[in-house]
């Protein structure tokens, strides 16, 4: 190319406003299109319209006793807790790692020492916190329960190993770091609770 | 034998001249044009055999797609379609059976043969300059077969499909910010469902496959040819297709013959043999540190298990180019990163108590000082100068 040749340099910048807008508008194409293909992989309306309220009959649940429901695909554990069984989380208060349930989830009616609405009815979401497992309930006590000697009852992962008491808390120096889910869940009358409705004015 | 030669010369000449065939050959792979070392020995084959066993698996699989259902929902039986379509082909698909266990055990054995075509790369050191990005890329091959076999293996819908799959996608939740979002999309749906088996079914068999085929064709420089050898490795397969299909467990684990149960959780989970050393360590790191859960170092730790191999070339200063070469601190590294890599892979597959939990702890420890001390011990080695060979 010649040096003595004469650029046209309002051409040459609007050559290169042109490039930049093209760019510009390339790259924002680009993502547009990626945009449909990314969001169709999202939960679609049916799968968020499988949420629905489960009605359980508790009436024939003896203490402890303890049977497993299904809500929005997870399993929910209602344990009918004998006063015995509510004497061991006393025990269990200084071993676990969020006895007050601080960090953990829960309604606010069920933040408590029982976290529960009545203390003997526990209801919890029975998906460990760690990764997802459902961990086994194993009410034997001590040596017996195949845990160990000091073992007062309650529930044990078979996946990693975390334990947690009769309350859902896990114990310390295990890989789960909060306490089990309580959904949100309301008394009908004596006999019936409602998972996944929560209790009003509590 | 000359005028067949002469004719098919002719054939590629007439392509040739009218699309760029030879051209493309030469510039998309490797293996036109590369020369292959002069020492290929033994430890050279499984590479190759890889590729076979790789071509099997796309071939079989085609063929159990037409017969598989990804669909979770239930037969008037109440047995989930998906987990029903694979007894349908085990019981009466003719040789269904055959080519169901040709899968199942071909997936076994790649993984097989890509470990210790991954062991002999650490020995010869095939990852050092100017071949970083073949190991690059071999370990993005790697990392794929890993996601194609943990797909995959959701595809029977039994109950360590279902609990795996649960188990691992949990694991991404960890990540900071977006893990939560994150798992819910990859799921499809807030719980491992029918949208996650459909989309793990079309990961499977289209899109895993396509990226696993592009990056093993800039992968390959060279393949070794030797009839004794794949005569040898074929009777083994055939072998164990045939005798012991399930491997006693290793290979088709006996609680997957029950169909998933969202549920309840097996008394005992375990991955499949290739993933357990990566569990272990993921199970063995239980304190918190630096104010951050265990529960994320342990997925931190077993993800970094499996992307810290992609550093040895910058990690390894040792000048040998093969193990004769190296010295004996480079070789005791070596043999303490295998003990502890098969440790924890044995340790993965067994419930965990107090002393097992130690036990994966040290060998953990081991695992990270075979790479993360290299730098160190491989520069303080005396390597062995072997006639102008090892010396530069």
């Amino acid at each position: 190319m010649g040096s003595d040749e004469k650029f046209d340099c309002g051409r040459r910048r609007l050559m290169a406003a042109a490039a930049a807008a093209g760019s510009v508008a390339g790259v924002a194409a680009a993502t547009a299109t990626l945009i449909p293909f990314v969001a169709s992989m999202k939960p679609s309306e049916q799968a968020k319209a499988a949420g629905a309220p489960v009605e359980v009959d508790i009436s024939r649940l003896k203490p402890g006793q303890m049977m497993t429901v299904e809500w929005r695909g997870k399993p929910v554990w209602i344990i009918n807790r004998s006063p015995e069984m509510l004497e061991t989380l006393k025990k269990t208060n200084a071993k676990v790692s969020d006895p007050n349930s601080e960090r953990s989830l829960q309604p606010n009616y069920c933040k408590n020492e029982t976290r529960s609405i009545k203390p003997g009815i526990m209801v919890a979401v029975g998906v460990c916190t760690h990764l997802g497992c459902s961990p086994t309930a194993n009410f034997r006590k001590g040596v017996e329960s195949g845990i160990d000697a000091e073992w007062a009852g309650g529930f044990y992962c078979p996946c990693h190993g975390s334990t947690y008491d009769l309350a859902g808390r896990v114990f310390k120096d295990k890989l789960a770091p909060d306490n089990l889910e309580i959904p949100p869940y309301k008394y009908f009358g004596d006999a019936k609770i409602i998972i996944g409705e929560e209790t009003k004015g509590a | 034998m000359s005028i067949a030669n002469t004719k098919l010369g002719g054939l590629v000449a007439w392509i040739d001249e009218r699309t760029p065939l030879t051209a493309t050959w030469k510039s998309a792979t490797r293996l036109a044009g590369y020369y292959a070392p002069k020492n290929v020995t033994f430890w050279y084959l499984f590479g190759t055999l890889a590729i076979v066993v790789l071509v099997s698996q796309l071939i079989t699989g085609i063929f159990l797609t037409m017969h598989y259902k990804p669909n979770t929902s239930l037969n008037e039986s109440g047995i989930p379609l998906a987990f029903a379509s694979v007894e349908y082909i085990m019981r009466d698909v003719p040789w269904g059976w055959l080519i169901r266990y040709l899968h199942s055990t071909g997936a076994s054995v790649l993984l097989i043969l890509v470990y210790l075509h991954m062991f002999r790369s650490i020995l010869f050191s095939v990852y050092q300059k100017p071949r970083e990005l073949t190991w690059l890329l071999g370990m993005a091959i790697f990392i794929g077969l890993a996601a194609q076999t943990f797909v995959g293996y959701l595809m029977p819908w039994g109950q360590l499909s279902f609990w795996a799959a649960q188990v691992i996608i949990n694991a991404f939740s960890q990540l900071p910010f977006l893990g939560q979002d994150f798992t819910i999309w990859l799921r499809g749906d807030y719980v491992v469902s029918d949208a996650t088996l459909n989309r793990f079914f079309s990961f499977h068999v289209i899109a895993f496959p396509a990226a696993l085929l592009w990056l093993l064709i800039h992968h390959v420089p060279h393949t070794v040819k030797d009839i004794r050898y794949f005569l040898a490795f074929l009777i083994v397969c055939v072998a164990v297709i045939f005798f012991r299909p399930e491997a006693g467990g290793y290979f088709l684990e006996y609680n997957n013959f029950t169909q998933a149960n969202p549920l309840q959780t097996p008394q005992h989970i375990a991955p499949l043999w290739y993933f357990t050393s990566y569990y272990s360590i993921l199970r063995s790191i239980t304190y918190p540190l630096f104010s951050i859960d265990a529960k994320l170092w342990g997925v931190l730790g077993m993800f970094a298990s499996m992307l810290i191999f992609a550093l040895l070339p910058w990690l390894d200063k040792s000048s040998g180019k093969t193990i004769r070469q190296k010295g004996p601190i480079f070789k005791l590294a070596l043999a303490l990163f295998v003990v502890a890599f098969a440790a924890l892979s044995y340790l993965g597959t067994v419930p965990t108590d107090p002393q097992r939990l130690l036990l994966a702890q040290i060998c953990t420890f081991i695992y990270f000082a075979f790479f993360l001390l290299m730098p160190i011990y491989s520069r303080m080695d005396k390597p062995r100068s072997n006639e102008g060979r090892g010396a530069r």
